[in-house]
């Protein structure tokens, strides 16, 4: 057991920090969400001009090559040096690795560069009004026609669906198959008129995502991702891709937060409040429990390919650390706190969020329950 | 960076697992608590001695092994698990008590007979003690410091406490020869050694209630395919993972980076008591009726749970300490 960084490592570590030192473009824009994208989009370039956008991406596709470790320190780096997520993050961690894994010559060669560059937006096409835990009773239907694919349907949850130039869209390719078989995994070319796209209004008053709409949209054969009737697996590798590596900057994330909420707490003269004392030590707990987790989890895979099963908690862990530490902090603000501009109340209510996105933690539950400790099947 | 075990730590992982359970097999554990309350078997303290494990963490040249809290922390978790009745713990740490705390004298007078498990060490405070009945060093912890008791002049009276796989019991007097030296660098290393003990606890606990969920069939199926009782496993899960993540990272600052060592420590020990409670009680629920019966196995575990939570400060009191710790204004 050693926790420590290796030479090599922290070499590593100390060149991804002083790069990051030396090109962190500041704090996004406020206000206008286009101004706030181009930010991002810039900085992807800039990233991606020193190589570093595509940092888990095998070096003969333009990325860097790096090794799990070295991934999961770059990504707790961008944390703690506080630098914006690059514009087309689905793209680069769940796109690109799905055209790496199923598509063929001629679709690495068309998609991949302009994903690292963020000449071409992705957005994801998976969700749907009535499948949302239930993925794969999807119903958005792909109609085979001369030379492709026609499909109508709606989609939703669709981050970046207004900007986007590809969403990896599955649909249901033939109604008469079980329905994990009846799907395929399009890349679907967003601009074209038999697609609409509305924004999808949440609770803190923004439209992170969307709602798309596909009427008769069209999509050529050579946009099948991994074959007809494929789009269940396919899928799932993108999923996966999701969760993977999440914990370890995550976790950065959240002790940043935790130091400002101490520092609040000391300005207003509550460090001494017993129950605050010990609100704020569970905080810690859970952020350590979270990074420490992240770290075995990854150990386990270098070692045997397999994460471990404490990466599995990581997730619900998240989410559950980031709802209770907003909350505490609306609640040691006061109402003023609640500010529709104010930082904590904006965070306190997207996190509501957290234990739903990327996989409920009702739907996580259950994957532990049936894969990690072997329970039995609810169906 | 590795945070793993490695092949040696393995090697010892193994050897404790298969030790642990089959010298300390539930029909086993029964037989010492329904017996003798409070007892071991000395022939097995023998054997455990003589693999080197009573001196695992003491320095080679106090004739101990000279290895880690890791590698200490691996044998209290396997043993944990076992639920096994034995002065494991409370040997070891009079062991961390002297070898962090003690003068070279009294490393020289104590060390040795700890290591070799024929002159145990015990520890406590002035209210209990872990087994300290014919303990040839107990050491007792309170606020004015820590004090090797002489053995020939302090009785112990046994108190009869819930958790029956261990001896606890009083002191007549606390008065005895002050540890002078880091306090703080022995009662960390300690409630490490507790910690890792509540995490096999905890992980016997879900192991259980997972084995049960499989087997018990209620309205025509296992109980574990409802969500009801596979989500309350899946949140056995998360408990024990936490521990067990805490507890390896503070045995590994203990050795490692010592700096690092008390906020470690309470993280580790805190979380580790919650998490045993919180599974043990769990697992009751998960069995329904047949966990709350004197012939099941799981209220050992919920007593012992409750009773080492509370060992070396309560959950709250460490927590208390990690505020502190980590820059909240008193």
């Amino acid at each position: 057991m050693d926790l420590t960084l290796t030479a090599d490592e922290e070499a590593f570590r100390d060149e991804v920090r002083t790069w990051l030192a030396d090109n962190n473009p500041g704090p996004e824009p406020d206000g206008d969400d286009s101004a706030k994208f181009e930010f991002q989009r810039t900085w992807q370039r800039t990233m991606h001009d020193a190589g570093w956008a595509g940092v888990a991406w095998p070096k003969e596709y333009g990325g860097r090559g790096a090794s799990l470790l070295e991934q999961t320190i770059f990504y707790a780096e961008m944390a703690r040096a506080k630098v914006p997520r690059p514009a087309n993050i689905l793209g680069l961690v769940m796109g690109g690795p799905v055209v790496m894994a199923h598509g063929d010559e001629s679709q690495k060669e068309r998609f991949l560069e302009p994903i690292l560059s963020a000449e071409e937006i992705w957005c994801q096409g998976f969700s749907e009004p009535e499948s949302g835990s239930d993925l794969a009773s999807l119903k958005t239907k792909a109609v085979k026609v001369e030379g492709g694919w026609e499909v109508t349907g709606q989609k939703v949850w669709t981050t970046l669906g207004h900007i986007a130039k590809w969403c990896m869209l599955v649909a249901r390719s033939d109604f008469d198959a079980p329905k994990h078989k009846g799907l395929t995994y399009f890349i679907c070319d967003m601009e074209q008129d038999g697609i609409e796209v509305r924004p999808l209004v949440q609770i803190t008053g923004e439209a992170e995502f969307n709602e798309v709409f596909f009427e008769g949209a069209f999509v050529p054969d050579e946009n099948v991702m991994g074959g007809v009737g494929n789009g269940w697996m396919v899928a799932i590798t993108t999923l996966m891709n999701e969760r993977a590596g999440l914990g370890a900057s995550a976790a950065v994330g959240l002790q940043n937060d935790l130091e400002n909420l101490i520092e609040l707490i000391n300005e207003r003269g509550l460090g001494s409040d017993p129950i605050l004392r010990q609100k704020i030590a569970a905080l810690k707990m859970g952020t350590e429990a979270l990074s420490l987790g992240a770290m075995r989890s990854l150990s386990q895979q270098i070692k045997t390919g397999i994460p471990g099963p404490e990466g599995s908690v990581a997730k619900l862990q998240w989410g559950s650390i980031n709802q209770e530490m907003t909350e505490l902090a609306t609640e040691i603000l006061g109402p003023a706190a609640l500010g529709k501009d104010s930082d904590w109340g904006y965070k306190m209510l997207r996190s509501r969020a957290n234990s739903i996105e990327g996989g409920t933690s009702e739907v996580l539950k259950n994957i532990i329950a049936e894969r990690v400790l072997g329970l039995p099947k609810l169906r | 960076m590795n945070f793993g075990f490695n092949d040696e730590q393995q090697e010892i992982k193994a050897t404790a697992k298969s030790f642990a359970q089959s010298r300390f097999k539930p029909d086993v554990v029964r037989k010492q608590v329904e017996s003798e309350p409070g007892g071991f078997d000395e022939a097995v303290w023998k054997e455990l001695s003589e693999l080197g494990w009573a001196g695992i963490a003491v320095s080679e040249e106090h004739g101990g092994q000279g290895l880690g809290m890791v590698e200490l922390v691996i044998l209290c978790e396997e043993l944990g698990y076992a639920v096994a009745p034995t002065p494991f713990l409370a040997n070891a740490c009079a062991g961390l008590a002297l070898e962090w705390a003690g003068s070279d004298e009294q490393k020289a007078a104590h060390l040795g007979g700890i290591a070799t498990g024929e002159a145990r060490g015990a520890v406590g405070s002035p209210d209990v003690f872990l087994d300290a009945e014919g303990a040839a060093v107990p050491i007792v912890f309170d606020e004015d410091g820590a004090r090797i008791l002489d053995p020939n002049s302090v009785t112990f009276d046994k108190l009869d406490l819930i958790d029956e796989t261990r001896g606890y019991s009083e002191p007549s007097s606390v008065d005895g020869e002050a540890l002078t030296g880091d306090l703080d660098a022995a009662s960390g290393r300690m409630s490490v050694a507790v910690a890792a003990e509540l995490t096999g606890i905890a992980q016997r606990a879900m192991d259980m209630a997972v084995e049960y969920a499989k087997e018990r069939h209620q309205f025509e199926r296992p109980i574990g395919a409802y969500q009801a009782v596979s989500h309350r496993c899946a949140d056995m899960l998360y408990a024990v993972e936490e521990a067990r993540s805490l507890t390896y990272y503070a045995a590994w600052a203990a050795d490692e980076e010592p700096d690092s060592l008390a906020l470690a420590a309470s993280m580790a020990k805190a979380r580790a008591a919650d998490a045993a409670w919180e599974v043990a009680k769990s697992s009751i629920q998960v069995h329904g009726g047949i966990g709350f019966t004197w012939e099941h196995d799981l209220h050992f575990l919920l007593k012992r749970a409750r009773a080492s939570g509370q060992l070396f400060g309560s959950s709250s009191a460490h927590r208390e300490r990690v505020a502190g710790l980590i820059g909240m204004a008193a």
